[in-house]
């Protein structure tokens, strides 16, 4: 999310799949898109009848790669090295688009003088903390401004403290010998690919970029995304129609539980969660500048406390561009929230909200519970016991909780690890502790609601038949289990109890489903109209004030219609306009027209379908081509015209400049594509953001066979390690005993670590058991046959797999010596009717910084013939 | 809503067209006539597929209130009616003998599951939601600052749940209870 939304404004893919067929070139990197994404890859091959020329990059020859014009084969962990090469070869050779660029990213702005790069510090940026392992202080980082905290530019791109002159600089040293020592990539083959996007980007023609979890599961992913949204800036091809970056999400709703959210550190539609740090010193704070627009500073490490609205609205919004309206949001999801106690009075409930005070994410919520701080946990379609990295310490941790809640259809890993273990493991019971409620969960045909799909799309489920037995909605769950906790408060007075006691809690059903039997199942309808947004009160032509409740309230028609005075109440206002009105759930609108399709769901912000689209016209608003023709400038009926909904204000001309002290969307001019950032530009050089670097530097993987090529830092200084963890023992730099790379993937028949298809015969009649890829050479140096077994291992664990002896895998020539590669599935667990070994056991649980996801696609790993001691299996079965 | 005809019955007409081939009309038995899809008269729901996230549209085939068949949406300019291997087996996802469908319980240091009641089920985890709560919730830091939260209970999922879900669990946990650590597949 912080890759696409640090560099462009929102953490979103910016086209969707089915716009792959107006693409020129596609480019697949970090992603296996024909297994993991079949039918959106069904585009890819359309693009491909039509012309385009496909390519893929990955360590993993698979069907992606066979259908591709070129396959590149590379090293897991290398791509920045790979991606700084071609940015590199862009500006030296000025191919890059540079009226583009000019206008539309922010290669002109002025860096401070004080900024040092990781060619003046070897490796790393200005600012950075050793003794904390992050970059503490990153003011340098940021622009020259003038009196009004604009930045100065240089059109020209001359000044060697601008963006561009600091990326040509920066990239300097990665270079087509870099790729050939480093990737292991040919200096010819890496050409084709550069040539390839050259020749099909520019205002003819556009490329598009698709990644996926190759990426985003490495300890420097969000820096990877920003190497290749730099490319596709560079060659001009954001907002148009075939090109963007196409982010390619794994889970039916995994862009919405990211949009809604359900992660720690984000209120709806990417507003940062309060907080109060730790480390915050109580004299620091109030710093007179906080309300200037480049003080949201990484949103993890605050220097000013947010005790009242207005402090956290100071932090988080911006004084210029979009994010100005954060009040509006804020307070509307504050009305949604907590309803009439929410008022001007008691900062709208502000105080009810939790503030964060570290990284509670994930794995550091494994780690509190493995030492006792976590009590209680709801696993609502989640498995960390055989699908989160560091499996075996996701057991471990289970075991110490007092209770836990496991929603799900089938009695996954996760809620079987107190009477079973792996590979046959014993495990006996009465040695843990944890309680365990096992809620059977209703399938997506069993209830109605909403996904929203990798191309942020909203789309109703209408639902098919009750679920069976006590199965019931994860809806039904949360809605009755807060029913019975505000009836345990209700004699409460306490103030930490107020929250919960004010909650607007109504979502009863006011007619019954026709063909259910169930009738105290809450009303999805209502609660997406909460998530719309609606009038709370509305004031008539008389002034006569009407007050609303949810249930009879008018719909807001969209999120511009949101307000800080409390007259409405919104629970994400990305989301704002899919419910515009009564009987009019837009993301249940299922019209294709052949087209754009606008009225088969509902893409948010707005239903944009392109996002970033004003970039498809040059500045004074034409088209760059008619071929790559999406959205114009219409003089005569002074607004922007075309194919898609326009993602800038409607009726800006390109001609519009603001005035030197304009704030808000004011500050916005008719040329800038890019205004949810306050200098509404795309930024090639993040001044602030991120917490691992303004560009993107390559360091090798936490665990690398090869010593860092480019920098003496090794590996992302900003990483965060656990290296105190005895469950988390980490390879070191040229440890004989572990010798290979191993990266991890799916295969289309399974998803994930299985939950959702392991109980299946036909799928696992098509995918049976857990296997490894391994070269011929790799497999003729360790003794190991085709189809027999092998034993992985890691410092985390060891386990099994059947040996696939391909040539998918290839041995590759780092600085002159052979790099073997391994590829293993990870779809397995001891439940289930297809069982086997847990990839998950060998990762390891470094976090990414900015994140904190794992890395779990390029780290090492030893092998050797035979199977675990330990397996059951080992007892009367045959080898074979 | 725009709702298209289910196109498998229309199709069926050309069954009779095919026997007029040649001079004369075939011979055409009572069964061969009366024969028919199994869909026929079943009522079509419009779903999107739940694995991976490009949401494919799926038809699910409803008859005397049983799913009888899933198959790909014609209609959807998502997948026009395709669906990979794992969308095109959603049937057996939610049509499966060895689905859980009671509520189960597992007491400390028990070896074996209880089948208990939704409600009791719902009753106790209230209970030790509160229990827990009550006894890790922090107001303020050493310094004064108000923080308001719980780091004793903690939640993870969301990316297979419905937004409407992730929603209530959002308000809930951390706007209600101020449960900090709720995280989902997002994360990893």
């Amino acid at each position: 999310m912080p890759g696409l939304g640090t560099t462009l404004g929102r953490g979103g893919a910016t086209s969707f799949p089915q716009d792959l067929v107006n693409s020129d070139c596609i480019l697949i990197m970090g992603s296996n898109m024909a297994e993991a994404h079949p039918v959106g890859f069904a585009n890819v091959m359309k693009a491909k009848d039509r012309g385009a020329k496909i390519i893929h990059v990955d360590p993993h020859f698979s069907r992606t790669s066979a259908v591709s014009n070129l396959y590149v084969s590379t090293r897991a962990g290398s791509d920045i090295v790979f991606l700084g090469a071609i940015i590199h070869y862009l500006l030296e050779n000025q191919v890059y688009f540079h009226d583009y660029v000019v206008n539309y990213t922010n290669a002109p702005m002025l860096i401070r003088e004080d900024f040092q790069d990781t060619e003046d510090l070897n490796g790393l940026f200005s600012g950075f903390d050793p003794a904390s392992g992050t970059y503490s202080n990153q003011e340098s980082w940021d622009y020259q401004r003038d009196e009004y905290d604009k930045p100065l530019t240089d059109p020209t791109l001359q000044n060697p403290q601008c963006v561009l002159q600091i990326m040509k600089r920066h990239f300097a040293r990665y270079t087509p010998e870099l790729v050939e020592s480093e990737c292991g990539v040919s200096r010819e083959e890496w050409l084709q690919v550069v040539q390839a996007l050259v020749e099909n980007s520019g205002r003819e023609r556009t490329s598009t970029l698709c990644y996926a979890v190759g990426w985003t599961q490495q300890s420097k992913g969000v820096q990877i995304i920003r190497a290749g949204s730099i490319m596709q800036l560079l060659l001009g091809n954001m907002g148009r129609p075939g090109g963007g970056v196409l982010a390619l999400r794994g889970h039916a709703s995994i862009q919405g539980s990211t949009d809604v959210p359900t992660l720690y550190d984000l209120l709806a539609g990417y507003m940062p969660q309060p907080a109060e740090m730790l480390s915050t010193k109580p004299e620091s704070q109030h710093e007179p500048t906080s309300t200037t627009w480049g003080a949201r500073q990484d949103k993890h490490v605050h220097k000013n406390t947010q005790q009242t609205l207005q402090e956290y609205i100071d932090v988080t919004g911006q004084k210029l561009g979009w994010w100005s309206n954060v009040p509006s949001y804020i307070i509307s999801l504050l009305k949604a929230w907590y309803g009439d106690a929410a008022t001007a009075d008691n900062d709208w409930g502000y105080h009810w909200i939790p503030k964060i005070t570290g990284d509670h994410s994930h794995i550091n919520t494994s780690y509190a519970m493995l030492d006792g701080k976590v009590k209680g946990y709801f696993l609502l379609g989640q498995n960390p016991a055989a699908g989160s990295t560091n499996a075996r310490m996701q057991r471990k941790a289970l075991a110490q909780l007092d209770w836990m809640v496991v929603g799900d259809l089938y009695e996954v890993e996760s809620a079987a690890f107190w009477y079973k273990g792996t590979n046959g493991e014993k495990v006996d019971p009465a040695t843990l502790k944890t309680e365990v409620f096992f809620m059977p969960a209703a399938a997506s045909t069993e209830k109605e609601g909403t996904f929203t799909n990798t191309q942020r799309l909203l789309q109703w489920r209408d639902k098919a038949i009750d679920p069976p037995g006590d199965a019931r909605s994860d809806l039904w769950l949360i809605y009755q289990l807060g029913k019975r906790l505000k009836k345990l408060y209700a004699d409460s007075t306490a103030p930490r109890d107020q929250g919960l006691l004010n909650l607007t809690w109504d979502y009863e059903m006011e007619e019954p489903q026709p063909d259910s039997h169930l009738t105290d199942e809450p009303d999805a309808q209502l609660v997406l109209k909460e998530v719309n947004g609606y009038y709370v009160t509305q004031t008539n032509s008389d002034g006569q004030v009407t007050q609303y409740d949810l249930h009879n309230a008018p719909h807001v028609p969209t999120f511009t219609a949101l307000k800080t005075d409390g007259s409405t109440a919104c629970g994400s206002w990305i989301y704002s306009g899919v419910y515009p009105e009564p009987g009019r759930n837009r993301a249940a609108s299922r019209i294709s027209d052949g087209k754009m399709n606008l009225d088969w769901g509902f893409a948010w912000p707005a239903n944009r379908r392109i996002l970033y689209n004003r970039a498809s016209a040059d500045p004074a608003g034409k088209p760059w081509s008619e071929r790559k023709k999406h959205i114009w400038w219409d003089a005569e009926q002074h607004k922007w015209v075309g194919n898609d909904i326009p993602d800038f204000p409607p009726d800006k001309a390109p001609d519009y400049r603001p005035a030197p002290d304009s704030t808000g969307m004011d500050a916005i001019a008719g040329t800038d594509p890019f205004f949810m950032k306050p200098d509404g530009r795309a930024w090639l050089y993040a001044p602030t953001g991120l917490k691992d670097g303004p560009l993107p530097a390559h360091y090798e993987a936490i665990e690398s066979p090869v010593q860092n090529a480019l920098y003496k830092q090794q590996s992302n200084p900003a990483a965060k390690y656990h290296r105190d963890r005895k469950d988390n023992v980490l390879i070191e730099l040229g440890d004989p005993n572990y010798p290979f790379v191993i990266t991890t993937y799916r295969l289309t028949e399974h998803h994930v670590s299985g939950p959702m298809t392991r109980w299946m015969p036909w799928l696992n009649a098509l995918q049976p058991s857990l296997f490894a890829e391994i070269s011929p050479e790799l497999a003729q140096e360790r003794n190991i046959v085709d189809k027999g077994w092998m034993v992985l291992r890691t410092p985390r664990g060891e386990i099994e797999a059947r040996a696939m002896v391909t040539r998918r895998l290839r041995p590759l020539r780092i600085r002159g010596r052979i790099v073997h590669q391994i590829g293993l599935p990870f779809h397995w667990g001891f439940q289930g009717k297809s069982t086997g070994s847990i990839t998950n056991d060998l990762t390891h649980s470094v976090l990414e910084p900015n994140v904190s996801i794992e890395e779990a696609k390029a780290f090492l790993c030893d092998i050797r013939p035979g199977r675990l001691s330990s397996s059951e299996h080992n007892v009367g079965r045959k080898e074979h | 809503m725009h709702e298209p005809a289910n196109r498998s019955v229309r199709a069926l007409p050309m069954l009779s067209n095919l026997m007029e081939i040649g001079s004369r009309v075939q011979p055409f038995s009572k069964e061969s006539r009366e024969k028919a899809p199994r869909i026929r008269d079943a009522k079509v729901v419009h779903s999107v597929c739940p694995y991976c996230a490009v949401g494919c549209g799926l038809n699910v085939y409803v008859k005397n209130g049983k799913v009888i068949d899933i198959e790909g949406n014609p209609d959807s300019f998502i997948n026009h009616g395709t669906l990979c291997p794992k969308g095109s087996a959603t049937f057996q996802y939610t049509v499966n003998a060895s689905r859980t469908t009671q509520v189960l319980y597992r007491a400390p240091y028990s070896d074996h599951w209880e089948v208990k009641s939704s409600e009791w089920a719902l009753d106790q985890i209230a209970q030790r939601v509160k229990k827990t709560r009550d006894e890790t919730f922090v107001e303020r830091l050493d310094d004064g600052r108000v923080i308001n939260q719980t780091q004793g209970i903690a939640s993870l999922g969301g990316a297979t749940l419905d937004i409407e879900e992730n929603y209530l669990i959002k308000k809930l946990f951390n706007a209600g209870l101020g449960i900090v650590s709720i995280e989902n597949q997002a994360r990893i």
